[in-house]
């Protein structure tokens, strides 16, 4: 660890300025995936802006009939917030099926969107890396990859999104609130976390300076038929080598509307909308959940390591549909797979 | 005897739990001592080749930084073996001895220490050092190193290599109606215990140490200190009381205990090095191992060959070596026996034993290998066991000195309910999941060592009872604190047991599950001594106890009595009083009987039961249950003998599912060296784990006990890896099972 200044700030101005004014300066949150990468010299920020102290809490109805999430609500709060839980129990699932009751507890809902991969060669300063040191080149990809993204990676970063809370806001479509130097905006999640491309080191396309304030989700769509799905090395604590968020509205024996998103795959929750319109209008059946399947799998690739990704994430899109469509989503808590 | 307070054989809550719980045991890394200085490791990027530059200058401009060790300025550390080689548990070859030259012998190995004021400036001077390298490309691949391997030219002491080969393996193999042969492997773990490794050594003046440190016996990093650093043995007082999990890691001194001491010695004051999570990889792991096992059998299913052939793993620097194969040739009755157990050489740090070293792996192998023959000769597995049943160590043709594994297999299955089992895989399910039931056999020797105890009683009638062995976690002060309070029939209450410290009664290190054998006997005859004391000193002050022998007398909470006339009592304050001092003490040497050694075999038993569920899609799997069934002579305290099976079990768990160190290939380098992505069994993964302890009457030593240890992991893996096979018909051969391989 580098010695760094700490800031705690006292309004949404004040982080705001301090983060444009000195380029070293990171926000901190929850601190659980920060301090981490601190520790291992992963980021050496100059300056520390605690953001804690702002209002950035609470989980408020909003006009539209859906909810705006404080970037401060921690995780555990979020999953058990009775509205949430009511109405958008995808999200809640995905919530409880991360990390441990402890980090979630520590955990906000800005710094998970934010969150920084697993990849191990990430986190060891003794190897190269082009998301951590630009231009010394990918590890992975000819390295440990067991974990590596089998769609949308580049040459020059094959690292996946670890979060399982964005993989059901993905299919949620939920709105990201930040603030920044130039004021405020909103934009859709599929458009915060970017593909590695031949910049890996950024994440996502906010600006310097940007905070998130707020995630909101439209008007609940989803209550019933609905499963997140994830699949891991051992049946609790470990990050996702695939999971599925899958909602679906059906109506009258038919699909009306379909959402399905992956994590552990790439870069980003991976969603494909040409993907959803195949179950749309269709009765649901595994023929129908493997053709969706197929079509958001379509161009994945594996690098050895990670090649069983494939024929898993699409097994494991089929199984969380049909969770969906029965209405039997999957428990985190009781480990069978229903 | 009395029979007053009986102890022994009760579940007793752990003694030293109220201080664990509460936060007043103290570990080595939180003694702190005025003026004390703090350590920080720097660590080699590379994992083989010479350093050409360490750039030390911005560690040492660093704000509270008081010196930066390293090979580049001699630090004074002898640079022979010999010094080193007194590590009792050194193995042959050349010990590692850092910052003796530019030479890199495995990724992480420490290349700089950094001592400063604090924890934190010691740890942020360290992350500014960097090195130049002559990288070399290290070789960290078993598959590959064993076109090199070869058989261990020098054993490693204690450690029996295989057995000669009996009968004829291979004609008899090629006779057999019924064949198999197939490879084996289990991937390379680490320990990851809770605690990990530090020494805080408290510079006394004069040349004096009291060196704090994580060990699994403090006599070994005494008398290694000494050797490496030419120390006075009378100036070195090593301590370390409790220990936070070690399996088999903290049998030998690692660079912690060495640097921590050369940083005392050179700053002439005390000195505090932790090392990081990340630098636990950097030692002691269970190798990697390749096996072939062939057997054959008639159509009846008696053996008729077994031959076990180990390729392991050891550094490029010393032969570790443990005996993982020579089981295949005790746990059956079979008249032709081939074993052969090879090294090959990897660029990594050496080796070390891991709770139940080469059993693990090794019955793994075999018990896999059984499960595929009964499969083959389509006989029920446990059927397949009991037809090939030894009654005899064919070893070292002895017979043995208990063995009550048949009560194992048969309680086992009757509380599992085996014979719910159907005989063909795939053939029983739940919902979308296959249901597989496995079982296994294991087996862990009986060994004991020579201990010294002595027992102290005062006049309050408070009972010391001290040795120097560890409690690892294992629960060998309460065992201890039991036997003393039965023997001289007090409340455990009144009962101090004193262990892991240089001044006490000499012990050697705590490992292969000797020490409630070796160390319980030892303190059970310092009881005895004591109770003689007491009575010839009862004999000096009260008449009626003239012609007492020990028969006649009986030890109560109040004080010596007779038996025939218990109002002739004579009490322990008078008693200590007249002897004139503090109390009254008591010092013994146990040594194993040599003459019964000889004439038996020593082992303890298990039968494991395993049910898995396996999502046949999805390749995830469940351990629903298990069983385990232990034959291990006397139970002394049957609640912390059944937290040794269940955390053996999860450990086997781990084996057969999750465990696994991960190098990149091309760096040499562990790329899981987290608790975060090394992945042990979470809660979740743990099913319920039930643990049934068989009568077993054996004689080996006075209490009639055989260890716990290590047996509780033997055989596991196996039983689950058997599990899987008939939920899905699956065998897969490389552990842990991870989905992926049955996709
Ligand atoms: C052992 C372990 C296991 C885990 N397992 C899982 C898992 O299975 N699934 C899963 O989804 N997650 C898992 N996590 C990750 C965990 O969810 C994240 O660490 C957590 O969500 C991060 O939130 P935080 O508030 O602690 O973020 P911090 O660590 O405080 O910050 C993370 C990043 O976000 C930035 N940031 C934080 N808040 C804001 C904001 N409002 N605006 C702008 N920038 C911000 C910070 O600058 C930093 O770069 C695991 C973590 C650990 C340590
Ligand atoms: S995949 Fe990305 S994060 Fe991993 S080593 Fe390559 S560049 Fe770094």
């Amino acid at each position: 660890m580098t010695p760094f200044s700490y800031l705690r700030a006292q309004s949404l101005q004040d982080a705001i300025a301090a983060l444009a004014a000195e380029p070293g300066s990171r926000v901190i949150a929850g601190g659980t995936n920060l301090v981490d990468l601190m520790k291992y010299d992963v980021e050496a920020p100059r300056r520390l802006v605690d953001i804690t102290r702002l209002p950035l809490h609470g989980v408020i109805p909003t006009d539209a009939g859906g909810l705006r999430i404080g970037a401060l609500t921690p995780n555990s709060d979020l999953a058990y917030h009775p509205q949430a839980a009511r109405d958008y129990p995808l999200l809640a699932s995905a919530i409880l099926a991360g990390a441990s009751a402890q980090l979630r507890n520590a955990a906000t809902t800005g710094g998970n969107l934010l969150q920084r991969t697993r990849c191990p060669y990430f986190y060891d300063v003794a190897t190269a890396c082009n998301k951590r040191a630009p231009g010394s080149g990918c590890s992975a990809r000819t390295g440990i990859n067991r974990n590596a993204a089998i769609l949308g990676a580049s040459e020059a970063c094959v690292a996946t999104h670890p979060s399982d809370m964005c993989v059901a806001l993905a299919a949620l479509e939920a709105i990201v609130h930040v603030e920044g130097p130039n004021g405020a905006r909103a934009l859709p999640i599929a458009d915060l976390h970017r593909l590695p491309g031949d910049a890996p080191e950024r994440d996502v396309t906010l600006d310097r300076g940007e905070i998130i304030t707020a995630v909101e989700l439209p008007s609940p769509r989803f209550g019933r038929h609905h499963s997140y799905l994830k699949l891991r090395d051992r049946l609790s604590y470990a990050f996702a080598l695939v999971s599925v968020a899958a909602a679906l509205e059906i109506a009258g024996g038919r699909v009306v509307t379909a959402r399905l998103a992956l994590g552990g795959v790439a870069h980003k929750p991976w969603r494909i909308r040409e993907a959803e319109a195949l179950l749309e209008g269709a009765a649901p059946s595994r023929a129908a959940f493997a053709e969706a399947a197929d079509r958001l799998l379509q161009g994945a690739v594996g690098l050895g390591g990670n090649d069983f990704k494939i024929p898993l994430a699409r097994r494991a899109i089929i199984r969380a549909l049909t969770q969906a469509a029965d209405g039997a989503p999957q428990s985190q808590s009781r480990k069978v797979i229903n | 005897m009395n029979d007053v307070l009986a102890y022994v054989g009760r579940p007793q809550p752990r003694v030293d739990g109220p201080l664990k719980v509460t936060g007043r045991a103290r570990y080595a890394a939180e003694v702190a001592v005025e003026g004390m200085a703090y350590g920080a490791v720097a660590s080699s990027a590379i994992a083989r080749g010479r350093i050409r530059s360490l750039h030390l200058a911005a560690a040492k401009a660093a704000p509270g930084v008081i010196a930066v060790l390293s090979h580049e300025r001699d630090p004074g550390l002898p640079d022979e073996d010999d010094p080193y080689l007194k590590d009792m548990g050194a193995v042959p070859g050349s010990p590692f001895r850092p910052f003796c030259d530019d030479r890199i012998h495995f990724s992480g190995q420490p290349i700089a220490l950094v001592i400063a004021d604090s924890h934190e400036h010691a740890r942020d001077a360290a992350a500014l050092i960097t090195a130049d390298y002559d990288a070399e490309t290290p070789q960290v691949d078993l598959m590959a190193a064993k076109a090199a391997a070869y058989v261990p030219p020098e054993p490693r002491s204690g450690i029996p290599p295989p057995p000669p080969p009996r009968g004829d393996a291979q004609a008899a193999f090629a006779a057999a109606p019924v064949r198999l042969q197939e490879d084996y492997r289990v991937a390379a773990e680490h320990h990851n215990p809770m605690e990990t490794m530090a020494t805080t050594v408290v510079w006394e003046g004069d040349g004096r140490l009291a060196i704090h440190t994580k060990t699994q016996g403090v006599n070994n990093p005494k008398t290694y200190v000494c050797a490496v650093f030419g120390l006075d043995p009378d100036a070195v007082r090593v301590i370390s009381p409790f220990v936070g999990g070690a399996f088999g890691m903290a049998l030998r001194p690692h660079y912690d205990l060495l640097l921590a001491t050369l940083a005392a010695l050179t700053l002439k004051r005390s000195v505090r090095l932790t090392l990081t999570r990340q630098q636990m990889y950097t030692m002691g792991w269970r190798p990697d191992t390749l096996h072939t096992v062939a057997l054959s059998a008639s159509e009846d299913g008696r053996l008729t060959s077994i031959r076990h052939a180990a390729v392991q793993a050891t550094s490029r620097y010393e032969d570790y070596q443990e005996p993982t194969v020579n089981w295949s040739g005790l746990l059956y009755a079979c008249p032709n026996v081939t074993l052969s157990y090879e090294l090959a050489k990897l660029d990594t740090s050496t080796p070390s034993d891991m709770r139940a070293p080469g059993a693990a792996l090794g019955l793994y192998a075999l018990e896999a290998a059984m499960d595929e023959l009964a499969s083959r000769l389509k006989i029920d597995p446990l059927e397949l066991r009991l037809r090939n049943y030894a009654e005899r160590d064919f070893n070292e043709d002895k017979p043995f000195s208990s063995k009550e594994l048949k009560a194992c297999y048969r309680q086992g299955a009757e509380r599992f309910g085996w014979d719910r089992r159907r005989p063909e895989p795939r053939s029983m399910r739940d919902g979308s999941e296959l249901v597989g039931l496995g079982m296994a056999t294991g087996c862990w020797e009986a060994m004991m060592q020579p201990h010294a105890a002595r027992a102290t009683l005062d006049a309050e009638g408070r009972l010391e009872v001290a040795c120097g062995t560890a409690d690892i976690g294992t629960g060998a002060y309460t065992i201890l604190s039991q036997i003393a309070a039965e023997a001289l029939g007090l409340p455990i209450e009144r009962v101090t047991a004193k262990l892991g410290d240089t001044t006490l009664p000499k012990a050697p290190v705590e490992g292969g599950s000797w020490g409630a054998a070796s160390a319980g006997s030892a303190v059970q005859a310092a009881c005895a001594a004591l109770k003689e004391k007491l009575l010839a000193q009862a004999r000096g002050m009260n008449g009626a106890f003239a012609n007492a022998a020990i028969a006649h007398a009986r030890f109560t909470a109040d004080g010596v009595a007779l038996a025939s006339d218990p109002a002739a009592t004579v009490a322990y304050a008078d008693l200590v009083r007249a002897a004139g001092g503090d109390g009254i003490a008591a010092e013994t040497e146990f040594e194993p009987d040599e003459e019964f050694t000889k004439k038996y075999a020593s082992y303890t038993h298990s039968a494991v039961f395993a049910e898995v569920r396996v999502d046949e899609e999805l390749g995830v799997i469940r351990v629903a249950r298990l069983v385990s069934a232990v034959a291990a002579g006397r139970i002394l305290n049957p609640a912390t003998a059944r937290s040794q099976i269940l955390g053996g079990a999860v450990m086997g768990l781990g084996m057969a599912l999750h465990e696994e160190t991960v190098w990149d290939a091309t760096l040499g380098r562990i790329m899981n060296a987290n608790l975060g992505e090394y992945h042990i069994p979470s809660h979740a993964d743990a099913p319920d784990i039930e643990v049934i302890f068989v009568d077993e009457d054996d004689r080996a030593n006075p209490l009639g006990v055989k260890g716990l240890g290590e047996i509780g992991i033997v055989g596991v893996a196996a039983a689950i890896a058997n599990a899987v096979f008939h939920a899905t018909g699956r065998r897969v051969r490389h552990l842990p099972i991870t989905l992926d391989k049955l996709l």
